[in-house]
């Protein structure tokens, strides 16, 4: 579990930033979007896959939270 | 002129990997690299913020600089205690340059040290008790001080004091803030750490005071942020916003207060020069209380006119014309300058070393005077700076990460620029060497180099470098006297 921050985005709508490994990037997928249903499996534009757990979606953004690393690109 | 191509640079940088053993050349590799402007993120050709190679010659930091140093060190009203054995803050009082307004001893600390000058038997019994004492004497000393920050230093970790729960009882007594900074130098791998914590303690310990208090705000109300004011870079920045009609509330942490910093919550907008130090508590009042955030770079005019025109953006119609306004009141002056230095500084190639920003920054200006900038590097930073840097510089030119001393003197060898530009460490070396040198850290004493009025500094420092007739006279003089009279023979 890392401590990450979503963060709205000029290119996608959120940006996600995980600052113990410096990294940031667009997230080009997430799996649940509705303002009920929010988070779930997270794709990142470089490849990496991280999973938040699904809640109701943030009033503001940014956001930090938890979240599980999946599947690291490197 | 003699760029080099992808290939030769390439090769440049195999052939100074070459002397390394197997080990330590995988290791260096990675953070040498060729620019590719179609690369979109850097971790594919650079590594960053990795631990230094044991046995080079590394030029980087600790924590406790990037937290006492830079971040924490120029609030001018607060007294610094470098928390530890003397030498660490007495090594580098006042080695930054950030200047401030005020009476040193008296209501400012800037550049005076302080110290709890650690000995022996703090180390074996504990140095909390001494820290108490020595924050009460200051309070009796310097009364005007409207708080302390306690630096640690190395052993404040190793022996495992509890620095923390001493500022709290110190700041019942004496009602002013106590911030106590977990930034021993051995965190981390380079001071890029410490700001993140200097960041941190500012989130904890100074920010939540602004809660309740009160606050006139206007739609204009900006803060600073990232400034470090070396030279005065502060000042030329803060006049800009404010003829353009913004409201600068806060400035840090160059010649800034605490109580400045405690009225950053209250702003709309935060305005980073410091990406890279800073970045963080943007990120947190972003989240915190809603205040957006942007980076500019006021290095030159071209990019000083961009991040006008950027920052107004995010206001209205007025600001919009208050930045036009000073873009085109600067502009004559602008032209004058770059006529008068241009002819002089056209076409000469430069390669940099500095610290968190600057890498990319004065890439902008250098392009103002008709200059290349054909190497660069950052000492400590991370892959978001390469990723914005890649951006800046051109097709096949150097990027090197923590490059090793050895590394930047063969650089510069066969790269041969016209000028260097780097830290106090390098300076002598390639100064000996024949190159012409700029220390870029603190301007070499001069500056400032931020805004219009900066600008005006860094051309004639660039051409007072390049074109200093000491260049020619590198050989000496009996040495070329024969040649003379051979060709004059010979002739």
């Amino acid at each position: 579990m890392a401590n990450i921050m979503i963060q709205r985005g000029s290119k996608t709508e959120y940006v996600f930033y995980l600052p113990k490994r410096d990294l940031e990037d667009d997230i080009v997928s997430m799996e649940f979007n509705t303002p009920e249903k929010w988070g779930g499996e997270i794709k990142l534009n470089n490849g990496g896959t991280y999973y938040i757990d699904p809640q109701s979606k943030p009033a503001k953004l940014p956001i930090s939270l938890r979240a599980k690393r999946l599947d690291a690109a490197e | 002129m003699s760029a080099l191509t992808r290939e030769e640079t390439e090769a440049l940088i195999q052939e100074v990997l070459e002397v390394y053993p197997e080990k330590a050349k995988k290791d260096r590799a990675k953070h040498l690299a060729v620019n590719d402007q179609s690369i979109e993120q850097s971790k594919k050709c650079i590594t960053s913020n990795r631990k230094s190679l044991p046995g080079v010659m590394t030029i980087r930091g600790c924590a406790y600089a990037g937290s006492k140093g830079v971040v924490w060190g120029p609030i001018k009203d607060m007294i610094h205690i470098s928390h530890g054995p003397v030498g660490c803050g007495q090594y580098s009082r006042a080695g930054r340059r950030n200047y401030y307004v005020g009476t040193t001893g008296v209501n400012s600390f800037g550049t005076m040290n302080f110290t709890s000058d650690f000995q022996e038997k703090d180390i074996v019994f504990g140095g909390d008790k001494k820290l108490a004492k020595v924050m009460l004497e200051i309070e009796g000393l310097f009364p005007l001080n409207k708080g302390i920050s306690i630096q640690s230093e190395c052993p404040i970790g190793l022996i495992g004091d509890d620095i923390e729960a001493v500022a709290k009882k110190t700041a019942a007594e004496t009602g002013k803030p106590v911030v106590p900074v977990r930034c021993e130098g051995f965190r981390g791998v380079s001071q890029s750490l410490g700001h993140h914590i200097a960041n941190d303690a500012i989130r904890d310990w100074v920010l939540p005071r602004s809660e309740g208090k009160a606050h006139v705000s206007t739609p204009y109300d900006v803060a600073v942020i990232g400034d470090y004011n070396i030279g005065g870079d502060a000042w030329s920045s803060r006049i800009l916003l404010e003829e353009m009609g913004l409201r600068v509330v806060s400035q840090w942490s160059g010649d800034g207060t605490i109580s400045e910093m405690e009225k950053t919550p209250f702003v709309k907008m935060n305005l980073i020069h410091c990406y890279r130090s800073m970045n963080y508590i943007a990120r947190h009042m972003e989240e915190k209380y809603s205040i957006p955030w942007m980076e500019y770079n006021f290095f030159g005019p071209t990019k000083v006119a961009e991040s006008l025109r950027a920052i107004a953006a995010h206001f209205d119609d007025t600001i919009k014309e208050g930045a036009e306004r000073v873009i085109a009141k600067y502009q004559a002056m602008m032209d004058e300058i770059i006529a008068k230095y241009k002819p002089r500084l056209e076409g000469k190639r430069v390669m940099l070393y500095v610290g968190g920003l600057r890498p990319r920054h004065v890439i902008g200006a250098y392009e103002d005077l008709g200059m290349e900038v054909v190497g660069t590097g950052y000492e400590f930073g991370h892959n978001d700076d390469y990723d914005r840097t890649i951006k800046d510089m051109g097709n096949a030119t150097l990027i090197y990460d923590d490059v090793t001393g050895f590394e930047f003197e063969e650089f510069v060898k066969r790269v041969k620029p016209d000028l260097v530009g780097s830290g106090i460490k390098e300076k002598f070396i390639f100064q000996k060497m024949g190159v012409p040198f700029r220390q870029m850290h603190s301007w070499d004493y001069s500056g400032p180099y931020h805004g219009y009025d900066g600008f005006a500094i860094f051309a004639r420092d660039m051409d007072m470098t390049l074109n200093n007739p000491c260049w020619s006279k590198m050989q000496a003089p009996w040495l070329k006297k024969v040649e003379a009279v051979e060709e004059k023979a010979a002739a």
